[in-house]
């Protein structure tokens, strides 16, 4: 089996996991309790925040732990918006293409009063910083545009973000979810205000992530309770998990120059393959993405039918597909770099593993080519391009 | 669990009736506006039996299996019979479908009674 969706979720590290069995095993107290066992896991918890914040040039005391992106993504939108009104400011600026985690969370706020504009995200994936600057007001609140694109592995461009908000006194977000352990972030750097990060995209555990809040930034609770994480985040923290995570973060962060060399090789090789076959296109910018990630568009056919059929050949990959999405509708990502409707149907995301060979990816060529040829063969939309009934975009 | 039915999986894996009738006695195509499948039917009619019948699908596992599953399921029948072609039996005769799949059996039953106005059609005009 090729697993390549790795944007989806990773394996978990083989130390990763050690760090979580043992810590379950032989460090199972309550933090908050101040006997032996308790306050040894506060220790494994401590060392883990200092992990995590070391991770991305941050202070141990501006991390708290989540239960992932979602929950993080959410944290820091609500808490820029009630700083906002606090100042009456309630206008929001972020992209069209981010992940439900923000926009649904805008939503929320948009029915309660607050106005979002969403930038236009360009053909290439990418925002431009100068339109970014334009929309800002004198009562925007908060700018949240996400590190790495799930979907299209655009990197945006961040480090000017930042600047542009630090010079207009913006609070500035970033979901960094799909970045975090694959690119380098500094968020000191970045000029970044606050950032959400989850564990399971760098091989660590599901359901435990981060969110960096730039010291004197009063967050607002999502969860009321004990006094657990400065008395921002109620619960019983997951001690394994998060330890799990720190293990995690540490070895994707020590490891990306040494990765990236190896996957930029792959994802290239890759794209090159991919682009043989007639009328397809690779979705973002061919060298400003994620170092794992490969997405096309294949005019003519559907993308659910094009992963099942890939499924039998032993590869594990994503759409954007209308029919994948339960929803009806493609990818909203694909619909804002601008890719119609019958075009983002046929859409395949292959989101690479670190351990990827070079025989692999020539066999997800192959495999890719034959499929998309075959479903060509009975497809009526294809049927019409080829006689010249309908036009070609791609 | 798996997404689909294991009949699900073998129609789509291998569907029966696949290609184009040149000389159909009748065609219909038609899409579902909001997901974006297409799905084209062709029939050869003799004495109001359908004698063959071929498709065409754009679409995902569920849409490409209830074609071939619909082909299947009026090949041979009399044009009234097929006419009365509901996507529930389509749904049924595959195991059942997700729910939010069924709209693609839907699509079946429509290029199939799409396909037989044509037929109707045509015959007046003749
Ligand atoms: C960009 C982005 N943001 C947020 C999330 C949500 O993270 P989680 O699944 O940990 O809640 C994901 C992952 O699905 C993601 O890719
Ligand atoms: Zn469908």
């Amino acid at each position: 089996m090729i697993y390549a969706d790795n944007a989806a979720t990773t394996k978990m590290s083989k130390d990763a996991i050690e760090t979580m069995v043992s810590v379950m095993n032989e460090t199972f107290g309550n933090p908050s309790s101040l006997y032996e066992v308790g306050q040894r896991a506060k220790e494994v918890l401590e060392q883990a925040r200092k992990d995590v914040a070391e991770a991305i040039g941050a202070q141990p005391q501006e991390i708290i732990f989540t239960s992932g992106g979602s929950e993080a993504d959410n944290q820091a939108i609500i808490t820029g918006a009630r700083l906002g009104a606090l100042k009456g400011k309630k206008h929001i600026i972020s992209s069209a293409f981010e992940h439900h985690a923000v926009l649904h969370t805008l939503k929320k706020l948009e029915k309660e009063g607050y106005e979002v504009t969403l930038l236009p995200v360009h053909e290439d994936g990418l925002i431009r910083p100068e339109e970014l600057e334009a929309a800002i007001r004198e009562d925007t609140c908060l700018v949240t545009i996400m590190y790495a694109n799930n979907e299209i592995g655009t990197i945006q461009p961040i480090r000017e973000i930042g600047e542009i908000c630090r010079k207009h006194q913006v609070l500035f977000h970033t979901d960094a979810v799909q970045a975090i352990g694959h690119i380098p972030v500094n968020v000191v750097a970045d000029q970044i205000d606050m950032l959400s990060s989850s564990a399971h995209k760098y091989h660590g555990p599901k359901g435990v992530g981060f969110l960096y809040a730039k010291k004197g930034i009063r967050l607002t609770n999502l969860i009321e309770g004990g006094a657990q994480e400065r008395g921002k985040r109620a619960g019983t923290e997951n001690v394994p998990g998060i330890a799990a995570m720190a293990t995690a973060v540490k070895e994707a962060v020590a490891s990306i120059d040494k990765n990236a060399k190896n996957l930029i090789q792959k994802r290239d090789r890759l794209i090159a393959g991919l682009k043989e076959i007639p009328h397809s296109a690779l979705n973002g910018d061919a060298s400003k993405r994620l170092p794992s990630n490969v997405n096309f568009c294949f005019e003519g056919i559907e993308g659910e039918s094009l992963l099942l059929l890939l499924d039998d050949k032993g590869i594990c990959a994503s759409s954007g597909s209308a029919c994948t999405s339960g929803s009806l509708d493609p990818s909203h990502v694909l619909l804002a770099i601008g890719r119609v409707h019958d075009v983002a149907h046929g859409s395949l995301r292959l989101s690479l593993g670190e351990d990827v060979t070079d025989e692999e990816v020539d066999y997800m060529i192959k495999s890719v080519k034959e499929v998309v040829e075959y479903l060509r063969s009975f497809s009526p939309i294809w049927r019409d391009l080829v006689a010249g009934k309908k036009q070609f975009i791609l | 669990m798996a997404l689909y039915s294991e009949k699900v999986m073998d129609h789509f894996r291998n569907p029966r009736n696949v290609g184009v009738i040149e000389d159909a006695d009748g065609v219909g195509e038609v899409g579902n506006a909001k997901c974006g499948d297409i799905m084209k039917m062709y029939l050869k009619i003799e004495d109001e039996v359908i004698k063959d019948v071929k498709f065409e699908t754009f679409g995902c596992g569920s849409a490409i299996a209830s074609s071939s599953m619909a082909t299947e399921m009026i090949k041979g029948q009399p044009v009234s019979e097929a006419m009365k072609l509901t996507n529930k039996a389509v749904a049924e005769a595959l195991d059942g479908l997700p729910d939010y799949k069924m709209h693609c059996s839907v699509l079946a039953e429509e290029a199939i009674k799409s396909a037989l106005e044509d037929y109707e059609k045509r015959k007046q005009q003749n």
